[in-house]
């Protein structure tokens, strides 16, 4: 460079301008990539992380895209994102209705992975959280539709603990019963083994990311049956067995309907008056 | 045409032999090669000797290798790895340390293949200039990717680095993997000399951060038997490291301390006066004094 000749002023202008030019292409290449990864962290509903993955968030800080749960994995059924796949390039996923965790007791894949992407705290397959089955199409699933196919139930390695058959009137027929399979999600592991085995044309039952197949309750609910095992006995006002006012003399029983009192027994009368609305409630009202 | 009045290496070959004359090349593509080979082997017949990818590695059940980038951008965003990873890193850092950081790029890297490739074609086709970038853009790329890494919690280059897309890619499917490298390529036949490994490529350029303070070095004991042929000058990767220690710049001692450069041998096969060897940075020879150090075997 002639910087040399130049006054001292203007090679450091020289210098702040090349400096800024860097900056500015740098910096546009860093949004690119940025935006980019970003929008790419988000996995899609067909896509499954192998046992113990993080959160999706950390998983795609944790993982370093070596393939080496892929490797471990003794039945093959882990892949690695290529660039055009809609997740983080390189990052390790399944698809269940093409091969899904076979849920190895040892769970290799966790075992080989050089970083916490895959958890290594997660020592019992059972307590996996690949995903949650749900039954997405209640129209073309077969036990919906009256036949006992059950082979949902059948293929999940937690028998009767993921998925339960639970018997309803068949309202078409009128006198048979559907056996509704029920996906429970506190011993589903998301493996994907009912939505490879399901026998339609396209599964009736898939294994969504987590993300996707549960709801949450606002946090202020509460179930009042909980609620009420929990403090021994009802927390509110018992409800007032129901009064009807009735002709003198006269009575209602339920499945009865009116009958005359008969001499001798209390007159209706008798009965202690009827608790208003307002002595229920007190000086509140 | 080539502005240059000879065949780049005619000299040298005329005087060593072809062999001789092409001899760190040659190593250097027995090394990519075999090292691409040594991970192929499991797909291809289940003899793991190495599972993993350049990114992490495990050889034999016993050697854990890391790369100390991607290491470095995953503590950027926020996660920390187990203990094989750690040890796995201290392994490559401590190796490069020894033999050169950038020798990854000459040695191993499998898209130094693809860029030597289309910088022999730029080469034969004749085609000159291109764009212009700062060598020093590297490092901006490298400072960038950690940021970016830091601010989205993601190891985000990883989304668009050639490096590792090319090589988990030959192992677990390149998918439109095969575009980026045909880009990278493209981009050094046509656009810029060198352009990816020499000015924008992140890995290379931390490599190089580490290769700053490595043990092993070209060192021109003979520099004073330099006949000014310029064919060093012309297979260099990273041409501007040579000058300094060659002409004794500003009292430059004749050893290349500079990070750029890969350690790749092709000025020593191309010299027919015999300047450049591989030596150790220590005890560096008296200009002119020959055999005051001998090369190290790789």
């Amino acid at each position: 460079m002639n910087s040399e000749t130049k006054p001292k002023g203007s090679a450091r202008r020289q210098f702040l301008a090349d400096t800024a030019r860097m900056a500015c292409g740098v910096g546009l290449l860093g949004l690119g990539v940025g935006l980019y990864a970003r929008n790419a962290t988000a996995l899609p509903p067909a896509a499954l992380r192998p046992p113990g993955a993080l959160p999706e968030a950390e998983f795609s800080a944790a993982c370093i895209r070596c393939g080496m749960c892929v490797r471990d994995c003794p039945f093959d059924m882990l892949m690695l994102a290529k660039p055009e796949d809609p997740m983080a390039t390189g990052t390790p996923y399944f698809v269940a209705r093409q091969a899904p965790c076979e849920m190895c007791e040892h769970i290799p894949c966790v075992k080989a992975c050089p970083t916490s992407a895959l958890d290594h705290s997660l020592t019992d397959i059972t307590k996996a959280r690949m995903g949650l089955a749900v039954l997405v199409d209640q129209e073309t699933c077969l036990n919906y539709l009256g036949l006992r196919c059950d082979i949902c139930y059948r293929v999940c390695p937690l028998l009767d603990k993921a998925i339960t058959l639970d018997p309803q009137t068949n309202t078409r027929t009128g006198t048979h019963t559907l056996f509704i399979p029920v996906v429970h999600s506190n011993a589903c592991t998301g493996c994907g083994l009912c939505e490879k085995a399901c026998p339609t044309e396209i599964a009736a039952i898939k294994v969504f990311p987590l993300y996707m197949a549960r709801g949450q309750l606002s946090a202020h609910y509460r179930l009042g049956w909980v609620e009420k095992e929990k403090a021994g006995g009802s927390l509110v006002t018992p409800d007032v067995e129901h009064q009807y006012h009735m002709p003198e003399g006269m009575k209602y029983e339920y499945g009865k309907g009116l009958s005359v009192v008969p001499p001798g027994e209390a007159a209706p009368g008798a009965v202690p008056p009827v608790p208003t609305f307002k002595a229920l409630q007190g000086d509140k009202l | 045409m080539s502005a240059l009045p000879h065949k780049v290496g005619a000299e040298a070959i005329a005087e060593k032999g072809w062999l001789v004359a092409h001899k760190w090349l040659i190593l250097r593509r027995a090394s990519q090669i075999g090292i691409l080979l040594l991970f192929m082997v499991g797909p291809w017949f289940g003899w793991w000797i190495v599972k993993g990818n350049l990114n992490y590695s495990y050889t034999l059940g016993v050697l854990p290798l890391t790369d100390p980038y991607l290491l470095a951008q995953m503590l950027a965003a926020g996660q920390t790895p187990e203990q094989l990873a750690w040890v796995g890193v201290a392994i490559v850092v401590i190796f490069y340390l020894l033999v050169g950081g950038r020798s990854y790029c000459s040695w191993v890297c499998p898209v130094n293949l693809v860029t030597d490739l289309a910088n022999w074609l730029r080469t034969r086709l004749g085609l000159k200039g291109g764009a212009h970038l700062a060598r020093r853009t590297r490092y901006w790329i490298l400072g960038m990717t950690l940021v970016v890494a830091a601010i989205t919690g993601t190891i985000a280059w990883e989304m668009l680095n050639p490096v590792s897309m090319l090589h988990r890619g030959l192992f677990f499917g390149i998918g439109f993997a095969w575009a980026v490298i045909l880009a990278v390529f493209l981009f050094d036949l046509f656009v810029m000399r060198q352009g990816w490994c020499g000015h924008l490529c992140p890995v290379g350029a931390f490599y190089g951060l580490i290769g700053k303070a490595s043990l092993l070095r070209i060192k021109l004991p003979q520099r004073a038997a330099c006949n000014d042929c310029m064919d060093c000058f012309a297979v260099c990767p990273e041409q501007q490291v040579i000058r300094p220690a060659l002409k004794g710049i500003n009292g430059a001692a004749p050893i290349i301390l500079e990070a750029q450069c890969t350690n790749c041998g092709r000025c020593i096969d191309v010299c027919s006066k015999d300047v450049f060897r591989f030596g150790i940075r220590f005890g560096a020879p008296v200009p002119g004094v020959s055999g005051t150090v001998s090369p190290v075997p790789k």
